[in-house]
């Protein structure tokens, strides 16, 4: 009897403790460049970034079980999606992370829609992504080539920039970011004086300079990124471009190409992000935390997405108590979303994640106070503005 | 004020200059890269790796023994040339006989292990080198703003190039090596030390390979990737300028620079591919390259 | 170079012929076995990369170990089909197998024009036309609105075999591609082992002395150039086909490295060595992706070794041990 009376016990403990935790098991792949040209913006901090989410949601007491791999795709689309079938075919991976350069990014967005799997970009600036390519299964958190030209092509053109010049990377995404940027300049009573498109990867931009300087154009805009960018920097200081009277325009930086520049060169560059570590006591707060895990580095804006993006589909998750990639995404675009670095915010139909996006100029270095103290706040564009609206995508997942 | 296809002079000038400059460049290195081959028949492809390791030196220099870019200049490629002669001593030296191909395949192999090694060391971003205070600024030429820097830069490898190619073929020294290439069982039998002499000439080839990294490092970034794509328009160069003639690579190296320059300013996305045109027109039209005698 | 009595010393008996024949004739039945029930042990898609890179590593060792000639743009072959096969599928609209055709036909017509400019030099010189002609089609791939530039040609579809095979199931396609490389790999081994491949070694050993027997050399070695395309060809536009995606590293030089790498630690010269090779580099460019910048380092070692000890290659070394040619 007493036996009996044990194992019903027991029985009913085991029934009650199994309901209260029922387990889901997420598996999430943060897939970037971790020995190329974006490597430092990206690599091995958006897998610290993933790790920190997770723990920080406490996932593990909330009944999702979450297991976080790594790979390198080293900017090139075929390793990358090699990469994401395996992934999702053999390792079980659930969601893919990151992902920088666009191309990547582009094939990633492809496979994960063929599979049903979920794609949370952060690193990539095809605006593309949430427009004629806009997926079901994917998010674009961060930024995008529109909002960086709306960012800073305004700016500049309102302060005065009126006519400009602009020194394009010879590839898509080069061409997509001078492109738009045209547009914004154009549209704000700039005029465009003249382009030229160097190779990618460049080394010497001597000549491409001293066409821009020779336009008279009041602002030079880099349409490039990463080494192209800090090369064309510390080439225009060389030449006296910026001494002469001409502004440079950074069209897409990171904190971390700032870093490799040092102040004296990269001083009074405007450019525009969408995180910086020391804009509040939340970033603050984030960033000493991530950088003891990242040997004293702050964050990118690239890994504070990939931060973002991971605990809000943890919160979908634990919302539905399930996995399947059809109901969160729709979770994830009906949940408004809200964490300590990007503030509110909300995922559009066409999974374009929009939040504030803000205007920095590099300080001079006697306004520095320290190491990575490297930006001071210009203006702060609304979400609600600093995005491509809605209509103009031409995303078929948009009714209307 | 005449226009050249729609470019006012003064634009053409400048850019001729700057191309001028990029092309010293390619003259020391195709120079080294020329008397590695030329004068010990060996395809050196690991000259871009050691333009980069000089570049490195002069930054690790700096940065961990304070010593500046005046002393780096002597003192990177003496570090560089080193370790070029023990890679032939420990490497090249038992390739000496067999097909080229295997010495190319080594060299290949060897870049391929100092870029990963630096990469994993240093990342990619570039590291910072500034321009010595004694060069800093410029002048203003009228047809264009040239840094002081970019000037030396010139002055420098037209320096070194003269002085090499003056060693090489008019001086007893270098008549030695000219000999010891052509015949070494005779020269040596005149009492010269052949094999010493030829791991020091590898290691003089590699100085100058150094040489050129680190008057690279204060105008493009200091970072692995900075010889990878750089050495195979050096090869373009020496195969141009006829893989055994001093004289050919050091003209061919300036020449390119120029061609090059025109090149950014008509058509500027074709300025990394216009070499290659060029080397297979003048392959075809001239088989051992302009300088270069048929074997 | 080997005196006459010396050749006629170690060229192989007519019983050593029989019984290197029937070693291969085994050993090409256990690889098809083996390709049979591979998918069942491993995953497809890491077998078709393996087997396209093993047809392009034979191919480039057709030219490099029996025609003598290195080529450093071979590159330009396999991206150029790659490119042709997956516009045709994606734009165009072809069945797979009309798509793969096109794309190794268009190599193959490459590849007969680089080889006319490229054959009137010899030695270094051949090589660095070579390279700088794949140079050449690299800025072209580069430039051209049809290649997508950086992004390349994504989403290819796969398509329907003649019609009504559903190549978009791995394992169907996976037989497709082993068919493939099987026929290509045995057209490789007829052609080596035909008069043609016969004269074409004389060539490689001692040109001048072909020349005097009165062989013109000059079309020998255009043609086996032209094979030797056309057949990397094939491997890039199966490539494209199984990937769905044609893109600029597979015409950047460093792929063009990356064969020879493949050719040199499986074995130049031998027939079962290159795809011994390509199965080495591919399966260790999969499992230490995870590592990064380092696998550059490692294929670098692999090179540095390779060269100085293991000059005739892993399968070369095994038939040493064996006294056989493989």
């Amino acid at each position: 009897m007493k036996t009996g009376r044990m194992l019903l016990a027991t029985a009913l403990v085991a029934l009650f403790a199994g309901g209260a935790q029922a387990q889901v098991s997420v598996k999430l792949g943060v897939l970037n460049d971790r020995s190329g040209t974006y490597a430092d913006l990206s690599g091995e901090g958006s897998v610290i970034a993933a790790r920190m989410a997770a723990e920080d949601f406490n996932a593990k007491d909330k009944g999702i079980n979450v297991e976080i791999i790594s790979a390198d795709h080293q900017n090139k689309p075929d390793i990358g999606s090699n990469i994401a079938r395996q992934w999702y075919d053999q390792d079980g991976v659930d969601v893919i992370l990151d992902v920088p350069t666009s191309s990547v990014a582009l094939a990633i967005n492809q496979i994960t829609r063929e599979k049903n799997k979920v794609f949370i970009n952060s690193g990539a600036a095809a605006s593309d992504l949430t427009g004629k390519q806009c997926s079901p299964n994917t998010v674009h958190w961060t930024y995008d080539t529109w909002a960086l030209a709306n960012g800073t092509g305004s700016a500049m053109v309102k302060t005065g920039g009126d006519s400009w010049f602009f020194l394009t990377a010879d590839y898509a995404f080069g061409h997509a970011l001078e492109r738009d940027t045209i547009a914004v300049v154009e549209k704000s009573g700039g005029k465009v004086l003249g382009t030229v498109r160097h190779p990618f990867p460049g080394s010497d931009f001597s000549s491409f300079l001293l066409q821009a300087q020779s336009s008279g154009a009041k602002v030079i805009g880099l349409a490039n990124a990463g080494g192209d960018t800090i090369n064309s920097i510390k080439q225009a200081a060389e030449f006296g471009i910026t001494q002469a009277g001409q502004n440079l325009a950074g069209l897409l930086v990171f904190i971390t190409d700032v870093n490799a520049l040092g102040l004296q060169t990269a001083q009074g560059l405007v450019l525009t992000e969408s995180f910086y570590w020391d804009l509040n006591d939340e970033t603050r707060a984030f960033a000493k935390r991530f950088a003891e895990k990242n040997g004293g580095k702050m964050p990118t804006m690239v890994h504070a997405g990939v931060y973002a993006g991971t605990l809000h589909y943890l919160k979908a998750v634990e919302a539905l108590k399930d996995k399947d990639p059809a109901k969160v995404m729709a979770k994830m675009k009906e949940m408004p979303t809200e964490d300590p670095l990007f503030g509110k915010g909300e995922v559009r139909a066409d999974g374009r994640k929009v939040h504030d996006m803000y205007l920095f100029e590099v300080k001079k270095p006697e306004e520095s106070k320290g190491p990575w103290d490297y930006y001071k706040l210009i203006a702060t564009i609304p979400a609600a503005e600093a995005f491509r609206p809605l209509d103009q995508g031409e995303c078929p997942l948009v009714k209307g | 004020m005449f226009e050249l296809l729609g470019i006012p002079p003064q634009a053409l000038f400048g850019q001729l200059l700057l191309g001028l400059i990029n092309g010293s460049f390619y003259a020391i290195l195709s120079l080294g890269l020329a008397i590695i081959f030329g004068l010990l028949n060996i395809i050196n492809f690991t000259h871009g790796a050691q333009y980069m390791m000089g570049a490195f030196v002069a930054w690790m220099l700096l940065n961990y023994a304070g010593i500046g870019y005046w002393w780096a200049l002597l003192i990177a490629p003496v570090i560089v040339g080193a370790t070029g002669i023990v890679i032939d001593r420990l490497f090249l030296a038992r390739l000496r006989d067999l097909d080229h191909l295997y010495g190319l395949l080594l060299t290949f192999g060897l870049a391929l292990i100092i870029q990963g090694l630096f990469r994993n060391q240093y990342g990619v971003s570039g590291l910072p080198y500034s321009i010595p205070a004694e060069l800093a600024g410029g002048r203003n030429l009228g047809f264009m703003f040239l840094p002081n820097y970019r000037g030396w830069v010139v002055v420098a490898s037209l320096a070194v190039c003269i002085a090499t190619w003056f060693v090489i073929e008019k001086t007893r020294l270098g008549a030695y090596l000219r000999a010891a290439t052509e015949n070494p069982t005779l020269v040596q039998a005149f009492g010269i030390n052949v094999p010493r002499l030829i791991t020091l000439t590898y290691g003089f080839g590699v100085g100058l390979a150094a040489l050129a990294g680190v008057l690279a490092a204060p105008i493009y970034s200091v970072n692995p990737n900075m010889g990878a794509d750089l050495i195979i328009v050096v090869f373009a160069v020496v195969v141009i300028g006829g893989m055994g003639s001093i004289l050919g690579s050091i003209v061919t190296g300036f020449g390119l620079g120029l061609i090059e320059g025109l090149t950014k300013v008509f058509y500027p996305e074709a300025a990394a591919t216009v070499i290659f045109v060029v080397m297979v027109v003048v392959l075809l039209v001239k088989p051992a390259g302009l300088f270069g005698r048929t074997a | 170079m080997a005196s006459v009595s010396e050749r006629l010393a170690t060229a192989p008996t007519t019983r050593e012929k029989v019984e290197a024949a029937n070693l291969h004739r085994v050993i090409f039945i256990a690889i098809a076995v083996f390709l049979a029930v591979a998918p069942f042990l491993l995953y497809p898609v890491f077998l078709m990369k393996v087997l396209c890179f093993a047809l392009f590593a034979c191919a480039f060792n057709l030219l490099l170990g029996y025609g003598g000639l290195l080529s450093f743009g071979h590159a330009a072959y396999l991206g150029t089909a790659s490119y042709i096969c997956a516009h045709t599928a994606k734009v165009w609209g072809v069945s797979p197998e009309v798509a793969i055709l096109l794309g190794t036909a268009a190599a193959a017509a490459l590849g007969f024009l680089f080889g006319s400019l490229a054959i009137r030099r010899q030695g270094i010189y051949f090589a660095m036309i070579t390279l700088a002609l794949a140079q050449m089609v690299f800025f072209f791939s580069l430039q051209a609105p049809f290649t997508g530039g950086e992004d390349g040609i994504q989403a290819v579809p796969r398509g329907h075999l003649f019609g009504f095979i559903d190549l978009s199931r791995d394992t169907t396609l996976y037989y497709l591609v082993a068919v493939i490389f099987l026929a290509g790999v045995l057209f490789i081994y007829r052609v080596i082992h035909s008069p043609f491949g016969q004269v074409l070694k004389a060539i490689r050993d001692n040109e001048p002395r072909a020349i005097s027997l009165g062989y013109a050399t000059n079309r020998y070695k255009l043609v086996v150039f032209t094979l030797s395309a056309t057949l990397a060809g094939l491997a890039g536009a199966t490539k494209a086909i199984v990937f769905q995606l044609a893109s600029l590293t597979d015409v950047h030089w460093t792929m063009s490295g990356e064969v020879v790498l493949m050719t040199l630690v499986g074995g130049m010269g031998t027939v079962f060595g290159p795809m011994v090779g390509a199965a080495v580099i591919v399966t260790m460019q999969n499992y230490l992706a995870h590592l990064g910048a380092w696998v550059t380092v490692i294929q670098g070692i692999i090179f540095v070794v390779c060269v100085m000890l293991f000059r005739e290659g892993i399968i070369g070394v095994i038939a040493k041990k064996l006294k056989r040619p493989l």
